[in-house]
């Protein structure tokens, strides 16, 4: 796998070995086999109904695995406890219903958690982090607002600034931007390059936009009908075939220059 | 939790006490406040009572109003508690105590215990009515998770759904079962109507010995139920085993709602009003809403119990007045929102 070739001495961050997980009849994961490394910047791609999801689940220990195992950090993922994972692994999931009127600056809060016991008032280490988070999402003039009255981008980067908080060394995104105008997406993806580049941690995001996708993973992870279809670095893996094979559209790669990251064309046949 | 938590904590709590003192001087013979708390820490202390002091106020204060007053308190306190832990679980604000069905349950119980008393066959009605009302809730309950059970995530939509078939089978039951008492419905329909005449103390210590550790144990989880409502699989990922505290938390709520219901009837409304009041005043946050709803749930059930009490030429079922009162005056303070919101 090229991944596994290009980093064959780091220490593996996640080891998957013939996962298979099956729920109902769709959300089905057969023989997963993926190392993952830390510090990159992983893009997980693929049709609707390919597992996306349900491989983030499987990462973020939301769902046990039916068979094979996940090896995080060289120890089963099931061996750790919720606690204990909470302050590594933070998810940034699509849609986000919030009944409750909390305030944005409470929300944010809850990313700290795992780190405050129970019955205590957060540090001024727990709260130095919320107002950091809010500042890189900017939205710290909407901290004494309320959750319920903000608009649908508002709220996804408050959800963002939330797992910002919880400061992991790895980040999990489930299509954290989809429901976001391109402004908005463009930045928490440069927000979220940032945390790679700059502080080396680890993010795996489910991404639907392909050209988003090429312009800043680092690695891509192509799944089709529950199978990983192929990984490898952006610029190697994103082909016009792959795309055609995986999308079922005639696609066209312009590849990557040094001002711009390689480009996808794609129409329906 | 902000740093005014304690003391409006405390604020309700000395409502409450003063409410209780107050309630308990008003009736038929009427007696002062000072002279119910002399009556009160002399029996507390094992001590005779004062002279001066009418010698039948004692009888009334601790063997009649005391305890039906408590048990109106801590009823009103649990259903307001286990509301609150409905709304924070399902995710919806307009959920109550009787989402899961657990009151048609108790109410089929206890219209089966009535009829058998009416057709003849039966123990003694005062002690089998709230049992046979809280073996119908604990029933309800186990059928409606059975149900529920095979979605892993047990999520809101699915309890709700399963709430709502098991209580629309069980009120076919009701129904079937006043048919089957024929004139003497009457008694059934009264039960169902919810009323605190004639608790003593042991319906005082039941209701307590269910609803205190309950309301200790939600405590202990309300941080928890903050987080999940962000969302079960985002909490899972903050390190809350969001299923666990819901079973846990859905079983201890039932169980508190339950109890009350067996020991009082069906009394809407406290539920349902307290919890959304409370949030819109006090916010969000579990581990002061929670608490407070104790205290708000007690003192309106305890008002409420005292006006039919103690106001009203005859006895109205308890369970209308709260709504005839409470209803209202949601409706204002709703309005209000709206229209501030604006």
């Amino acid at each position: 796998m090229a991944v596994a070739k290009n980093n064959i001495h780091t220490d593996l961050l996640f080891a998957i070995s013939k996962g298979c997980f099956a729920y109902r009849t769709n959300n089905v994961l057969l023989d997963i086999d993926l190392d993952l490394v830390p510090g990159q910047f992983y893009g997980l791609i693929g049709p609707n109904g390919s597992g996306k999801t349900t491989l983030l689940d499987l990462l973020t220990a939301t769902r046990p695995l039916q068979s094979g195992q996940i090896m995080f950090q060289g120890k089963a993922l099931a061996d750790y406890a919720k606690k204990e994972l909470a302050v590594k692994i933070a998810l940034v999931p699509q849609q986000f219903a919030m009944g409750f009127d909390f305030t944005v600056s409470d929300l944010v809060l809850m990313g700290r958690y795992p780190y405050i016991p129970r019955f205590s008032n957060p540090s001024q280490r727990d709260l130095d982090l919320v107002d950091e988070a809010m500042h890189v999402m900017q939205i710290h003039t909407l901290r004494h607002r309320l959750i319920t009255d903000l608009s649908g981008g508002e709220k996804q980067r408050v959800v963002v600034a939330r797992a910002l908080a919880q400061d992991t060394e790895v980040l999990v995104l489930d299509e954290a931007t989809s429901n976001l105008d391109i402004h908005h997406t463009i930045e928490i993806m440069h927000v979220i390059r940032k945390l790679v580049r700059d502080q080396g941690r680890t993010v795996i995001a489910a991404i639907h936009d392909l050209n988003l996708a090429a312009a800043f993973c680092d690695q891509v992870i192509v799944l089709k009908e529950g199978r990983i279809f192929t990984t490898g670095p952006v610029g190697e893996a994103l082909t016009a075939d792959l795309i055609t094979e995986v999308f079922q559209v005639q696609a066209e790669v312009q590849a990557a220059t040094l001002n711009h990251s390689p480009r996808i064309h794609y129409t329906l046949s | 939790m902000s740093s005014k938590s304690p003391f409006i904590l405390m604020s309700l709590a000395l409502f409450l006490a003063v409410a209780i003192i107050l309630a308990t001087g008003m009736g038929f013979l009427a007696i002062a406040p000072l002279e119910v708390i002399q009556v009160v820490w002399a029996k507390v202390r094992g001590a005779g009572i004062a002279a001066g002091i009418n010698p039948t106020f004692p009888f009334v204060i601790m063997e009649v109003r005391l305890p039906r007053i408590l048990a109106a308190a801590i009823v009103g306190g649990g259903l307001a508690v286990a509301g609150a832990v409905f709304q924070a679980i399902l995710l919806n604000p307009l959920a109550d105590p009787y989402t899961l069905g657990v009151s048609s349950g108790a109410a089929f119980g206890a219209s089966l215990a009535l009829v058998l008393g009416i057709m003849g066959i039966t123990v003694p009605l005062l002690f089998s009515v709230p049992l046979f009302a809280f073996i119908g809730a604990m029933t309800t309950l186990v059928v409606v998770f059975a149900l529920a059970a095979p979605d892993g995530r047990l999520s809101s939509n699915t309890l709700i759904l399963s709430g709502v078939i098991v209580a629309a089978i069980l009120s076919a039951g009701i129904g079937f079962i006043k048919y089957l008492a024929d004139e003497q419905v009457g008694v059934i329909i009264f039960w169902l109507m919810g009323s605190f005449v004639g608790k003593t103390w042991s319906d005082v210590t039941l209701t307590a010995v269910f609803v205190f550790p309950g309301l200790l144990l939600t405590l202990y989880f309300a941080r928890d139920l903050n987080i999940m409502a962000l969302g079960g699989r985002t909490a899972d990922t903050l390190g809350v085993d969001s299923r666990k505290v819901k079973k846990i938390l859905l079983v201890c709520a039932s169980l508190m709602t339950a109890i009350c219901v067996s020991v009082s009837g069906i009394i809407g409304f406290v539920g349902l009003i307290i919890p959304h009041l409370l949030r819109l005043v006090l916010g969000p946050d579990n581990r002061l809403l929670i608490p407070a709803c104790f205290f708000g749930g007690a003192i309106l059930l305890l008002t409420a119990d005292t006006i039919t009490r103690a106001w009203l030429p005859t006895e109205l079922p308890i369970g209308v007045l709260t709504s005839l009162i409470g209803g209202p005056f949601f409706c204002y303070i709703f309005r209000k929102k709206q229209l501030g919101q604006r």
